[in-house]
C-alpha cells in the first residue's frame, strides 16, 4: 500500500486534474451538472440510510394508538415523552449501563496495558525467536473464535467463574493479537535512536517504555481504546454465555429481555432502543477523527 | 542451550517479559483450547459427565443423519454468497460517489457510517419493527406507492433476503476503508490518463478499480471469517425460524453447545467450520493473482 507522498496532497489534486482542454471545451459546465447530480444521488441515498433512525426516534415518542396506522403518521400528533421514563421504569437500565460500563472500562485499561507491553517487546527489543513468535501472533488473528469458544467456556466453568464478570474482563490482560499488531506497526516507525539515547543514560527498558514510547504513541492507543470500548459495548454472545443473573445483564442482554417481554409495545421498545443507541452515537460524534483514522488503519494496513 | 553473550541474554529476558501477557494468553486461550477442541470433537461430552471417546461418530452423524446441519450450512453459504458480493459492490460504489470531490464528503461519510455504531442487538430490535409485515416502515412505503407488502421475516422465502437487506445498511463501514484506499491512489496516474484523453468512465475502469483491488481483497478475506460467525441478528430477530430458514451455522453450533450441552458435537461443528473458512480463504488467495493488482510498488 505504499503510495508516493505526492498522493497525500489532496488540496492541489483537484485543480491538477482539470486540464486546459477541459476548461476550453465547456467541460467545466458539464462537470458542474455532474456535481449537482452527484449531490442529488448522495442526498437521496443519505436519506434512505437515515430513515431507520428517524423511524426509531419518531416511534419512540408516538402515542400507542398512532403506531398502527396506514399510511403511517410521519410526525406524531403529540409527542409522548413519557415513553422514555416508562421504558426506564420497565427495565433497570441504570444497572445495565453500570454493568456494561464496568466491562468496557476494565477491558479498555487491561487491553491497553497488555497490548502496549507486548507490542513493545515485539518491536523495540531484539531477541532470538522474536520473528517466529510474531508469525504465531499473526496466525492467531486468522483463527475463527468458534474453534476456541467451547474449551474456553469450559476453562471458566472449571474455575467457577460462570455467572461472574470475570470471563468477560480478565482475558483482556492477555492482550488482543490484532491490536498488538497495530501498535507494533506504530512502534516500528519511531526512530530507535530515541530509546537508545535514553538507555545510554542508564534508563531501564521499562522506563523507556513508559517515558519515551507511551507518550509518543497516544493516537494509536486512543484507537485501540475506542475500538475495545465499542466491541465490548456491542458484544452479545459473551454476556449471553457467561452471565446468568438479571442484575448482571449488560445493555444488549437487557434489551433482548425487553423484546421478549414487551414485544408489542413498540413505542416503549423504541424508547428503550434509543436509550441504548444514544450514548454510543454521542461518543462517535466526539471521537470521529480517531474513529475514521482507526477504521482506515485497521482496514488497510491490517 | 547455546551460550549467549550477556547482552543478548538480557534482551531475550526483557523481550519475553514484555510479551509475557500475550504468551500466557496464547497458552491458555489459544493453544490449549485448540488441542482440547480437537479432542472433544471425538467425544461425547455433556459437561455433567467426563468426555467419552466415540471416534468419528460426531462427524459421521453431522454428514449423514443430522438434517439440520446441511440446512445450517446451506443457509450460511446462501447468506455469504449474496451478502458479501452485494456488500462489496455497494460500498465500492458509495465510496466512488463520495470520492468525486464534490464537497461535503465528511458529512456524507458520517451519515453512511452511522449505522455501524448501532449495537447489534439494538439494530436487530429496530429492524424487527421496520420489517413488521403490517405496520413496519418498509411495507408502509411499498403500500403507499401501490405495491403489495412483503412478508419479510415471517416467510421462509423472504427471511434470508430480509437479513441481507439489513446487512446492506452497514456498508458504510467498508465504504470508509475503500474511501481511504481511493485517496491513496497517486494523482499522477490520473494526470497521465488525462493526457491520453481518457474519459471519467475509462479512468474509473482502468485506474481506480485496479488500484482498489488490494483493499477489496483484504476486505473480502476479513469478511469471510465474519460471515461464518453470523449469529446475533438471527438469534434475536428470528431465532432460526420460520421453518429453520435462518438457522445459520453459528446459531446451530450455539444451540448444540449451550442449549443441548452436546459439547463434543459442537466442537466437531467448529472444526468443520474452520476447514471451510480456511479452504475458502485459500481459494480467494489462489484467485487473487488473476484479479488483484499490486501496482509494482515496493510492498
Amino acid at each position: 500500500m505504499a503510495a508516493p507522498p505526492i498522493s497525500r496532497d489532496r488540496t492541489g489534486g483537484t485543480t491538477g486534474r482539470r486540464s486546459l482542454r477541459e476548461v476550453f471545451s465547456g467541460k467545466r459546465a458539464q462537470s458542474r451538472v455532474g456535481t449537482v447530480v452527484t449531490h442529488l444521488v448522495l442526498i437521496g441515498l443519505g436519506m434512505a440510510f437515515f430513515l431507520p433512525f428517524y423511524w426509531l426516534v419518531s416511534t419512540s415518542v408516538k402515542p400507542n394508538e398512532e403506531l398502527f396506522l396506514l399510511p403511517p403518521k410521519w410526525i406524531p400528533s403529540r409527542f409522548v415523552w413519557e415513553n422514555y421514563p416508562r421504558a426506564w421504569e420497565y427495565l433497570p437500565f441504570a444497572t445495565y449501563f453500570k454493568n456494561t460500563l464496568y466491562i468496557c472500562f476494565f477491558n479498555v485499561v487491561a487491553t491497553i496495558v497488555s497490548c502496549t507491553l507486548t507490542a513493545y517487546g515485539f518491536s523495540r527489543i531484539r531477541w532470538p525467536g522474536r520473528e517466529f513468535l510474531f508469525m504465531v501472533l499473526i496466525a492467531t488473528i486468522m483463527i475463527p473464535s468458534q474453534v476456541t469458544l467451547i474449551p474456553t467456556f469450559l476453562i471458566f466453568k472449571w474455575l467457577g467463574w460462570l455467572g461472574t464478570f470475570r470471563p468477560l474482563t480478565w482475558p483482556a490482560f492477555t492482550g488482543a493479537a490484532f491490536y498488538i499488531f497495530l501498535l507494533r506497526q506504530f512502534y516500528m516507525t519511531i526512530p530507535l535512536e530515541l530509546s537508545e539515547a535514553a538507555k545510554m543514560d542508564g534508563a531501564s527498558e521499562l522506563r523507556v517504555f513508559v517515558r519515551v514510547m507511551l507518550p509518543l504513541t497516544r493516537p494509536a492507543m486512543a484507537t485501540v481504546a475506542l475500538f475495545t470500548f465499542l466491541a465490548n459495548w456491542q458484544d452479545f454472545l459473551g454476556p449471553l454465555i457467561y452471565l446468568s443473573r438479571e442484575d448482571q445483564y449488560t445493555i444488549s442482554l437487557g434489551l433482548r429481555g425487553f423484546l421478549n417481554r414487551f414485544g408489542a409495545n413498540w413505542e416503549l421498545l423504541m424508547a428503550g432502543t434509543t436509550i441504548t443507541v444514544v450514548p454510543i452515537v454521542i461518543l462517535f460524534f466526539f471521537t470521529q477523527r480517531t474513529f475514521i483514522q482507526g477504521i482506515t488503519l485497521t482496514g488497510i494496513k491490517g | 542451550m547455546v551460550r549467549m553473550r550477556p547482552s543478548v541474554r538480557r534482551d531475550l529476558r526483557n523481550g519475553l517479559l514484555f510479551i509475557s501477557p500475550w504468551l500466557v494468553g496464547l497458552l491458555i486461550f489459544t493453544i490449549y483450547p485448540i488441542i482440547a477442541s480437537v479432542y472433544f470433537s471425538f467425544t461425547e461430552y455433556s459437561v455433567l459427565r467426563p468426555p467419552r471417546w466415540v471416534g468419528l461418530e460426531n462427524y459421521i452423524t453431522l454428514f449423514t443423519t443430522d438434517t439440520l446441519f446441511p440446512t445450517a450450512l446451506y443457509n450460511t453459504l446462501y447468506y455469504a454468497a449474496i451478502a458479501l458480493p452485494l456488500g462489496i459492490i455497494g460500498s465500492v460504489l458509495l465510496a466512488l460517489l463520495l470520492n468525486r470531490k464534490v464537497g461535503g464528503m465528511s458529512f456524507y461519510r458520517t451519515v453512511f457510517y452511522l449505522p455501524n455504531v448501532v449495537p447489534t442487538v439494538a439494530m436487530s430490535v429496530l429492524w424487527i419493527w421496520l420489517l413488521n409485515p403490517n405496520y413496519g416502515l418498509f411495507n408502509s412505503i411499498l403500500k403507499g406507492i401501490g405495491l403489495p407488502g412483503v412478508p419479510w421475516l415471517t416467510s421462509p422465502d423472504w427471511s434470508k433476503p430480509s437479513l441481507i437487506l439489513m446487512s446492506l445498511w452497514g456498508i458504510g463501514g467498508s465504504m470508509v476503508i475503500y474511501l481511504a484506499g481511493l485517496q491513496d491512489i497517486p494523482e499522477h496516474l490520473y494526470e497521465a490518463a488525462d493526457l491520453d484523453g481518457a474519459s471519467a468512465w475509462r479512468k474509473t475502469l482502468n485506474v481506480t478499480l485496479p488500484m482498489l483491488t488490494p483493499t477489496i481483497f483484504f476486505n473480502l478475506v476479513m469478511s469471510l471469517i465474519g460471515v461464518f460467525s453470523y449469529f446475533t441478528q438471527a438469534f434475536i430477530m428470528t431465532n432460526g425460524g420460520p421453518l429453520d430458514s435462518t438457522l445459520f451455522y453459528m446459531l446451530y453450533l450455539y444451540r448444540n453447545a449451550f442449549i443441548y450441552f452436546k459439547m463434543g458435537y459442537a466442537s466437531a461443528m467448529a472444526w468443520i467450520l474452520f476447514v471451510i473458512v480456511v479452504s475458502l480463504t485459500l481459494v480467494v488467495f489462489r484467485s487473487s493473482g488473476r484479479w488483484v493488482y499490486y501496482g509494482g510498488s515496493s510492498n
